[in-house]
């Protein structure tokens, strides 16, 4: 029972949502509202576990005094302060919480998001070396299309736009609507596979 | 109750009474309808009704213009009973989707029959894919060199189809894991995914009989926002010097940002996603990438369950009858024959 009660569930929602695709009456979009209401009721709940979760890391990292446990004293200390904060001052413009929100998490996030930059180059270092004929083609293609995007493409000949276009409008497209092919059916088999009881290691790893 | 005195107030009141009074009596009949109802419920339930009906009836007429300007308008129609307001009726089937609904019941019945085949015992071939052969010699590497293993199952939540297949081949993944008694660090983004990463590799150390080794603080929650998540797995990576990397699941824009570092540590990764977007990524950073469709077939290949390579070969004879529909449809439609292009309702 302890298995077959979630797996009734999974299958009976599962096929309702099923149905609510192919049922445009305001009954099935009622429903859907109803249980996005649900959803929603469900992730407070789940926030607990989350910061109980980071609490107990950390907490037994210093108290093992594992190495780098520095680093929990920083992480946990950045907790209570924010969520301290964003109780007694509230949220809005003009809290401490909004000016640690700006000053810490705003910057720290543009820094993580501005290495990419520098990331691309290296991967597009080991991309493109020429080492088959298949890097080679990718090469020439990656010249094109990058030239093909700013104006001294078109400044040396007007092909290069064209075929740029022609890149990424077939054989790109093709290739991209070919997995977006398999992504949807390996999607609906492994949604069958769950509706269905096959695939269980959701509920706890036992197949 | 406050008795009002004062001359002006008492005047006001009055005007305002008779005002409601003469929008009652004179005005729309449903309100007069409201004031015969008792009950407060059934007063709201009806006006409720009535501006939705309201908001959705239309009045329609044809506008025709040469794009120059000129147009020319038709009178507003009139339907045979005098009504110039149309209400949409609500329809119980989306005959748009009639195609769909016919394509997923032929591949539901592909499933029913490959399963039952599986079961009789018909020798399934599925073609070899090297990212899932390989997940063993990966587990097998960090259990030599003493180090543990990272598996983060993507940025996204339970309700993404991606992490539940992330979630699968991480009960593959752990229970090797512990077999070998190897170290296993998960990593979670999402609150929801925490709890049942925690449960699938305490289940998975279970099974393999090694119980004692389950570490609770091996499968923890760092943060929801994307690029923090990104610097403290990215952390793990260095201080931690995981020597096997798998990432399964939903990712964006922080794939890069994660595989290159592990790419730096010298880490063997293992990579699978449906964003067709972050592929060009992991096939550059990643030693196995599991492209799109690869990723569900990963558990079925590490399973090795009849049941679930069933499902895996109807995958295949569905893709084959969609290439050979795809081929007949632009054959057709090159000489001109476009009745079988038409079956299919363009989005």
């Amino acid at each position: 029972m302890k298995r077959q009660i979630p797996l009734m569930i999974v299958l009976i929602l599962g096929l309702l949502f099923v149905a609510h695709v192919f049922i445009p009456n305001k009954l099935s979009s009622d429903y859907l509202d109803w249980f996005m209401k649900w959803m929603k009721v469900i992730g407070p709940f789940a926030i607990v576990l989350g910061v109980f979760s980071l609490v107990y890391v950390h907490y037994n990292k210093i108290k093992r005094k594992a190495p780098t446990w520095g680093y929990s004293i920083v992480t946990l200390t950045a907790l209570v302060v924010t969520t301290a904060v964003g109780f007694i001052w509230g949220i809005q413009e003009g809290t401490p919480y909004m000016w640690i929100f700006k000053n810490f998490n705003v910057p720290l996030g543009a820094t993580m998001f501005s290495l990419l930059a520098f990331y691309i180059a290296s991967a597009a270092y080991k991309a493109f070396r020429a080492r088959s004929i298949e890097a080679t083609v990718l090469l020439v293609a990656a010249i094109i299309v990058m030239l093909g995007r700013v104006s001294i493409g078109q400044a040396i000949t007007h092909w290069i736009p064209d075929i740029t276009e022609w890149i990424l409008n077939v054989p790109n497209l093709a290739a991209k609507r070919g997995i977006a092919l398999g992504v949807g059916l390996g999607m609906t088999a492994t949604s069958l596979k769950i509706m269905l009881g096959i695939e269980r290691s959701y509920l706890g790893g036992k197949d | 109750m406050e008795t009002v005195t004062d001359k002006e107030e008492i005047e006001e009141i009055e005007n305002r009474i008779a005002l409601y009074s003469d929008y009652i009596e004179d005005k729309p009949e449903i309100v007069k309808k409201a004031n015969q109802l008792k009950s407060d419920k059934e007063r709201m339930k009806l006006l409720y009704k009535t501006h939705c009906t309201n908001i959705r009836s239309f009045k329609y007429y044809i506008r025709k213009t040469d794009g120059q300007g000129h147009f020319i308008d038709t009178p507003i129609y009139t339907a045979p009973n005098g009504e110039q307001y149309i209400f949409p009726k609500q329809n119980w089937f989306n005959n748009d989707e009639i195609i769909t609904l016919i394509a997923v019941l032929l591949f539901a019945a592909l499933v029913y029959f490959m399963i039952q085949a599986a079961r009789k015992g018909k020798r399934l071939y599925i073609r070899p894919i090297a990212g899932i052969q390989e997940i063993d010699n990966a587990i097998g590497r960090a259990t030599e060199m003493g180090r543990p293993i990272l598996f983060v199952p993507g940025l996204s939540g339970i309700s993404d189809v991606a992490t539940l297949a992330g979630l699968a081949i991480l009960s593959k993944v752990a229970k090797k894991a512990a077999e070998y008694d190897t170290r296993i660090l998960v990593p979670c983004r999402d609150f929801i995914v925490l709890p049942i990463a925690q449960e699938i590799v305490k289940e998975a150390h279970y099974e393999a009989g090694r119980p004692d080794t389950y570490d609770k603080n091996s499968v923890f929650f760092i943060t929801q926002a994307q690029f923090a998540f990104v610097a403290g797995v990215n952390g793990i990576m260095i201080r931690e010097k995981t020597a096997t990397n798998f990432y399964m699941g939903m990712f964006w824009a922080e794939s890069l940002l994660m595989t290159e570092t592990g790419s730096a540590t010298g880490a063997i990764q293992i990579a699978g996603t449906d964003a067709v977007n972050q592929l060009p990524f992991f096939i550059t950073t990643c030693d196995y990438t599991l492209i799109g469709e690869e990723l569900y077939a990963a558990s079925a290949y590490l399973s090795k369950q009849p049941l679930i390579l069933g499902t895996l070969k109807a995958q295949d004879y569905m893709k084959l009858l969609i290439v050979v529909t795809v081929v007949l449809g632009t054959i057709l439609s090159t000489v001109h024959l476009t009745f079988f292009m038409n079956w299919f309702p363009a989005k």
